[in-house]
C-alpha cells in the first residue's frame, strides 16, 4: 500500500512489523533513545519487544569495540514475541557500533549513520582498515542514510552558544526524531519526557527539543529517504495496557503479594547486575510499607530475609547467579526451619562472574540441586517481562501457603527487557492464604502441620503469647522442632522435606499445550525463552509442520500432568540458554529422548535458529 | 514503635519461667552454664514480656544458648545469627532481640556481619561468648586466641595476631561495648540489664571458660587473690581503682596510661583517670589495656553512646513517605506512567 503524505511528495508504506537497534557509544545516549522510542510505539498501539544490550563497564574507552551499548526493539501490527532477530533497521552513531552489529542486519537493510563519528580515530578504534561509508563495497547490499548529525544539530542549535560537547550529546535525539518521522510517530511522549528529565536546565530541554524537531524535519526534507511507513495498532485483547520491564514487573509482583494478602513485605538485596533494579524499585515504594535492606553482602540479603520471615513478613530477596551461590546455605536453613522465603535469580552469564549483563539460563541446576544435604526447593521460571507480574505471586503465594522456601528465576534478558502489559484485575488475583497461629489450644508443636494438604506448619510468630519455641538448622524432631539425632526422625524428616516440594504439585495449574494436543514434535522450555519458541512454532506450524509447545512455569515440582503429555510427542527437543540443564532433568524424570537446542553465547535465541532446527528435525517441506 | 508495651501489665515472671525443658548439653564445668543461669535470673527483672524475647544465635558451644531459653529462639547458621536477627528485628521492633555468639561465630566467620550490625545501630543485644578457642569443633584457636597458642591446628603454635574485641566494636562504631566474666554473677546480671536498657545495638563480651579445650584462659580474672590486681571494675564517674583494698590505679601520663601504686608511688586518687563511658579516646585506650602486659583488664561498660536506632529510622522513613504521598495505593502503582487502551 503507498499513498502520498499530505504536504510532502514522498510516499508513505504500510508495514506489518518492523525491528530497529540503536547502537552507539556507552555515552550516546542510545539506552534512553530506545527507551523513548519504546514508550512512544507502546502509545502507538503497535505490539512490541525490547532486547536492551550494554557493556559491563559503566563508561568503555569512547569509540571501542567493547564500550558499544544497543537497544533493539520490534514492534508489529500483530502479537510478536521476540526483540526480532535480524534488524531492518540499524542506526549506528559511531564506526565501533557499525562494526559490532552489521552483521546482523537483514541483507538490504537500511543503515543510518552519524558520518561525523566516521574520523580516522574512531575508524581505528572500531578495526576498520577503510571508511566503510566511502569504500563502495562493504554496505553495497545495504540502504544507507549518513548524516553529519553533528553538523545539523550544530546548525539547529548555532544561536544557543552551547559547547561542542552539549551539542555532540544530542545527536541521539536527532536521530530518535529522524526515526519517529520515518515511522510516522509522534513525538509529543519525548518532548514531554525531556522536559520533565532536565527541567533544572532550560537550555538542555532546548537543545534537545530542537534536535529532535531537527532530526524530523530532515526525515521530511532530505531527498536521500523517499518513503516513511506506518505500522498500523495491534489487535490484542481489549483492556488497558502499559510498557514494562522484567524487573519492574517482578517488584510489583511482589508488592501486590504482600498488599492483597495483608503481609509485610520485607525484601533485602545486595547490589548485582542484573537484579539491582529490583531493589531500587522496591527502595521506592516505602508508602506501601515495604521494608527494604540494602544488606553488607549476599549472605547478609538471605539471612535477614529468614529472620523477617521468622518474624511474619512476606520475605524476599534477590539476586543474580554468584549472588545466588553465597546465599546456598542460608537457603538450607530456610529449607531446615521449613519457613517461607522468596529467593528470585535474575540470572546472567555464567561461571564465577561470567557476563554480568549478557542474559543466560545456567542457574536451573544451581536452583535444582545447589546446596548441601537433601535440600528440594521449589522453582519457578518467569517467561516473559510481564509474566514477572504473576510469577512473583505465585512464587509468594506457593511460599506462604506451603511454609517454603521458593526460588524464582528470572534473566538479564527479561529483567530489562520490555513489552507491553495487558493490566491484570488485581481483584482476580488467588488470594494467599496463610498460617499465621495466634492461639496454642494446649499444647503446641511447632513442627505439626496445621495445614495437611500444604504439609505447612504454624507460624508462630515471636510476639505471640503461650507459643514460644526453638527452631534452627539442626535435624529437630519432627514436633517439638528440638534437636533431635534421631536415625528414625531423621528419615522421617528428609521424607517430610522431599513430600512437602511434591504436594505443591497439588497446588498449581496443569502444563498446557500450545499447538496441537500430540504432533510429531514438542519443543519444550522454560523461562525467557518462551517468546522465540511461541514464535518459530507459530511460523512453522502456518508452514504446515505438526509441531507443538509446552512451555513450563513450575520447574519443581513439575506440573503433575508433565509425564503424561511428554509422553504424546514422538519427539521432544528443548531449547536453553544452557547447555541442557532442564533436557537432563526431563531425561532423568520421565525417561523420555528429549534432546537439547542449546545456545550459551550471552544472547537470547533468534526465533529463527529455533525454526530452522525444528525445520531439520521434521525434514524439508 | 511501642517498645514500651511489651514493658507494662505482664504478671511477674521468675527465673523458671525462662528455662526450658531441654536438657543442656554443655560439658559440666563449662563457663556457658553461669552465663545461662545469669540470663534466666535477670530476665524476670527486665520486666519484659516473654513472648516479645527471641533469643538468636549462630554455631557453636554457645550458640546452643536459645534452645535452654524459654523464649522465641532461633539456632541459625554459622556467623548469620547477628543478620538473622537484623531481618527479625527490622520485621518486628517491638521484640527484644538477643544475639549468642562465640569468638569464631561473630569475630571469624560472621566478623563483616558484627561490624554492620554495630555500625547501623539495631536495638540487639549481644551476648558474645568469648573463650578464644574453638569448642565445639574440639579445640582449634581462634580470632581471639592468644599468639603461640598451641592448638590442634597449630602444633607449633598460632603466629595469628589475636583480634581485639573492644576495640573491634569501637572502630564498627559501636554505641554500647562492655565486658563482663562469666563467674562474676552480679556483675554479669547487671551488665546483661545494662545492654538490655541500651537502645541500640549492645556489645557485651563475656569471657567464658572453656575447661576442655582452654581451660584457665581468665584464670587471673577469676579467682582470689589474683582477680583484685587484674580486674578493672570500671565504674561510669569514678576513679579506675583496682587492686587489694583498692590500692592501685591508672594515671594518664600524657595520652599513655600507666599503673600506679597509691601506697608506694606518692600518688592520690585524685591522680587517677576518671572514668567516662562517653569519652571515645578513653574506651579505645581500655580496649587496649587488655593486650598490654602488667595493665589489669577492664570489665564493665567501657564505652556508650545514645544515636538512633537503624529500626526507628526505617519506620519513620516509611510512616514519612505514606505521609507525603499517601498510603500505596496497588491499582494507582500499576496504571502509573503511560498507559493506552484497547477495546
Ligand atoms: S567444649 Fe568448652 S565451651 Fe564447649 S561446652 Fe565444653 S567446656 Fe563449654
Amino acid at each position: 500500500m503507498s499513498e502520498t503524505k499530505k504536504g510532502s511528495k514522498k510516499n508513505v508504506e504500510t508495514l506489518e512489523q518492523v525491528t530497529i537497534r540503536f547502537a552507539g557509544d556507552s555515552g550516546d545516549g542510545m539506552q534512553l533513545t530506545g527507551h523513548q522510542f519504546t514508550d512512544t510505539t507502546a502509545l502507538v498501539g503497535n505490539d512490541l519487544a525490547t532486547l536492551p544490550d550494554f557493556p559491563a563497564e559503566i563508561r568503555a574507552p569512547a569509540g571501542s569495540l567493547a564500550g558499544v551499548s544497543s537497544f533493539q526493539i520490534q514492534f508489529s501490527s500483530r502479537e510478536i514475541q521476540t526483540p526480532g532477530d535480524h534488524p531492518d533497521v540499524l542506526v549506528a552513531m559511531n564506526p565501533a557500533a557499525l562494526k559490532v552489529h552489521l552483521s546482523d542486519l537483514r541483507s538490504n537493510g537500511t543503515i543510518i549513520v552519524n558520518a561525523a563519528n566516521f574520523n580516522k580515530r574512531n575508524l581505528q578504534l572500531a578495526g576498520w582498515d577503510s571508511n566503510p561509508l566511502e569504500d563502495g563495497q562493504t554496505l553495497v547490499d545495504y540502504k544507507l542514510i549518513d548524516v553529519d548529525m553533528t553538523r545539523l544539530v550544530g546548525e539547529a542549535l548555532s544561536d544557543m552558544g552551547l559547547p561542542p560537547k552539549i551539542i555532540a550529546r544530542s545527536t541521539n535525539m536527532f536521530a530518535l526524531g529522524l526515526l519517529y518521522w520515518m515511522y510516522s510517530r509522534p513525538m509529543d511522549t519525548t518532548i514531554k519526557f525531556i522536559e520533565t528529565k532536565f527541567k533544572s536546565r532550560p537550555e538542555i530541554v532546548e537543545a534537545n527539543k530542537r534536535a529532535l524537531q531537527a532530526g524530523f524535519n530532515f526525515g521530511y526534507t532530505t531527498e536521500e529517504i523517499s518513503t516513511s511507513y506506518v505500522v498500523l495498532k495491534a489487535k490484542k485483547p481489549a483492556g488497558t495496557y502499559r510498557n514494562i520491564m522484567g524487573n519492574q514487573a517482578l517488584a510489583m509482583g511482589l508488592v501486590a503479594a504482600a498488599n492483597l494478602n495483608g503481609l509485610r513485605l520485607f525484601f533485602s538485596g545486595y547490589p548485582i547486575t542484573p537484579a539491582s533494579d529490583i531493589l531500587h524499585i522496591l527502595s521506592g515504594y516505602k508508602h506501601f510499607r515495604v521494608l527494604t535492606f540494602q544488606a553488607e553482602d549476599e549472605i547478609a540479603a538471605v539471612t535477614s530475609a529468614i529472620g523477617a520471615a521468622y518474624a511474619g513478613a512476606l520475605a524476599v530477596t534477590a539476586t543474580s547467579g554468584p549472588g545466588m551461590a553465597l546465599k546456598s546455605e542460608a537457603m538450607g536453613l530456610a529449607i531446615s526451619a521449613e519457613l517461607p522465603l522468596v529467593a528470585i535469580n535474575v540470572q546472567r552469564g555464567g561461571p564465577s562472574t561470567g557476563m554480568p549483563t549478557k542474559t543466560e539460563q545456567s542457574d536451573l541446576f544451581q536452583a535444582m540441586y545447589g546446596r548441601n544435604g537433601e535440600s528440594p526447593i521449589v522453582v519457578l521460571a518467569a517467561a516473559t517481562p510481564a509474566d514477572c507480574f504473576n510469577t512473583a505471586y505465585e512464587a509468594c503465594r506457593i511460599a506462604i501457603e506451603h511454609m517454603i522456601p521458593v526460588i524464582l528465576l528470572s534473566d538479564g534478558y527479561l529483567g530489562s527487557g520490555s513489552e507491553p502489559w495487558l493490566l491484570p484485575d488485581i481483584d482476580a488475583l488467588p488470594p494467599i492464604k496463610n498460617h499465621k497461629v495466634t492461639d496454642s489450644n494446649g499444647e503446641f508443636y511447632p513442627f505439626d502441620f496445621i495445614d495437611q494438604e500444604a504439609m505447612a506448619r504454624g507460624w508462630a510468630v515471636p510476639g505471640t503469647p503461650a507459643l514460644e519455641h526453638r527452631i534452627g538448622g539442626l535435624e529437630k524432631d519432627s514436633r517439638t522442632g528440638n534437636v533431635s539425632g534421631d536415625y528414625d526422625n531423621h528419615q522421617q524428616m528428609v521424607d517430610r522435606r522431599a513430600q512437602k516440594v511434591a504436594v505443591v504439585a497439588r497446588n498449581i495449574p496443569l502444563a498446557t499445550i500450545h499447538g496441537d494436543d500430540s504432533s510429531e514434535l514438542l519443543v519444550l522450555g522454560w523461562g525467557s525463552t518462551y517468546g522465540a519458541i511461541r514464535a518459530a512454532v507459530d511460523s512453522a506450524r502456518k508452514q504446515g509442520y505438526s509441531v507443538s509447545q509446552l512451555h513450563l512455569r513450575h520447574l519443581n515440582p513439575f506440573p503433575s500432568n508433565l509425564g503424561e503429555l511428554l509422553l504424546r510427542f514422538p519427539k521432544i527437543i528443548v531449547p536453553e540458554i544452557n547447555t541442557g540443564q532442564l533436557t537432563r532433568i526431563i531425561r532423568a524424570e520421565f525417561l523420555v529422548d528429549a534432546n537439547v537446542l542449546s545456545k550459551v553465547s550471552g544472547k537470547p535465541f533468534f526465533p529463527s535458529e529455533i525454526e530452522e532446527r525444528i525445520i531439520q528435525i521434521l525434514g524439508e517441506k | 514503635m511501642s517498645v514500651n508495651t511489651a514493658e507494662i501489665e505482664q504478671p511477674a515472671l521468675k527465673r523458671k519461667d525462662f528455662v526450658s525443658d531441654q536438657v543442656i548439653r554443655w560439658c559440666p564445668g563449662c563457663g556457658d552454664y553461669s552465663i545461662l543461669a545469669q540470663v534466666q535470673k535477670t530476665f524476670p527483672e527486665l520486666g519484659h514480656r516473654k513472648e516479645q524475647i527471641v533469643f538468636i544465635s549462630g554455631i557453636g558451644c554457645a550458640s546452643r544458648f536459645p534452645y535452654y531459653m524459654n523464649t522465641y529462639g532461633f539456632h541459625t547458621i554459622h556467623g548469620r545469627a547477628t543478620t538473622v536477627a537484623t531481618g527479625v528485628k527490622l520485621a518486628n521492633p517491638d521484640l527484644s532481640v538477643w544475639v549468642v555468639t562465640g569468638d569464631g561465630d561473630s569475630l571469624s566467620i560472621g566478623a563483616n556481619h558484627l561490624v554492620h550490625l554495630l555500625r547501623r545501630n539495631l536495638d540487639i543485644n549481644i551476648l558474645l561468648v568469648n573463650n578464644r578457642i574453638y569448642g565445639l569443633t574440639k579445640g582449634q584457636y581462634s580470632p581471639t586466641s592468644e599468639p603461640g597458642k598451641k592448638t590442634k591446628s597449630t602444633p607449633f603454635g598460632s603466629v595469628d595476631r589475636p583480634l581485639n574485641p573492644p576495640a573491634f566494636a569501637l572502630g564498627s562504631a559501636g554505641t554500647f561495648i562492655a565486658r563482663s566474666l562469666d563467674v562474676e554473677g552480679k556483675h554479669l546480671q547487671k551488665m546483661l540489664a545494662a545492654a538490655y536498657q541500651h537502645k541500640g545495638t549492645s556489645f557485651l563480651e563475656i569471657y567464658q571458660n572453656c575447661l576442655i579445650f582452654n581451660d584457665n584462659a581468665f584464670v587471673d580474672l577469676s579467682e582470689k587473690p589474683h582477680k583484685l590486681e587484674h580486674q578493672l571494675l570500671l565504674e561510669d564517674g569514678q576513679p579506675m581503682l583496682f587492686g587489694e583494698g583498692h590500692n592501685k590505679g591508672i594515671r594518664m601520663d600524657g595520652h599513655r596510661p600507666v599503673v600506679v601504686d597509691l601506697e608506694q608511688d606518692g600518688y592520690s586518687v585524685d591522680d587517677i583517670v576518671v572514668h567516662d563511658k562517653s569519652d571515645k579516646m578513653l574506651a579505645l585506650m581500655l580496649s587496649e589495656l587488655t593486650y598490654m602486659a602488667d595493665f589489669p583488664t577492664p570489665l564493665g561498660i567501657i564505652y556508650q553512646e545514645q544515636q538512633d536506632t537503624y529500626e526507628d529510622l526505617v519506620h519513620r522513613q516509611i510512616e514519612a513517605a505514606v505521609q507525603q504521598l499517601g498510603k500505596g495505593d496497588l491499582q494507582a502503582l500499576l496504571h502509573e506512567g503511560h498507559t493506552w487502551i484497547v477495546d
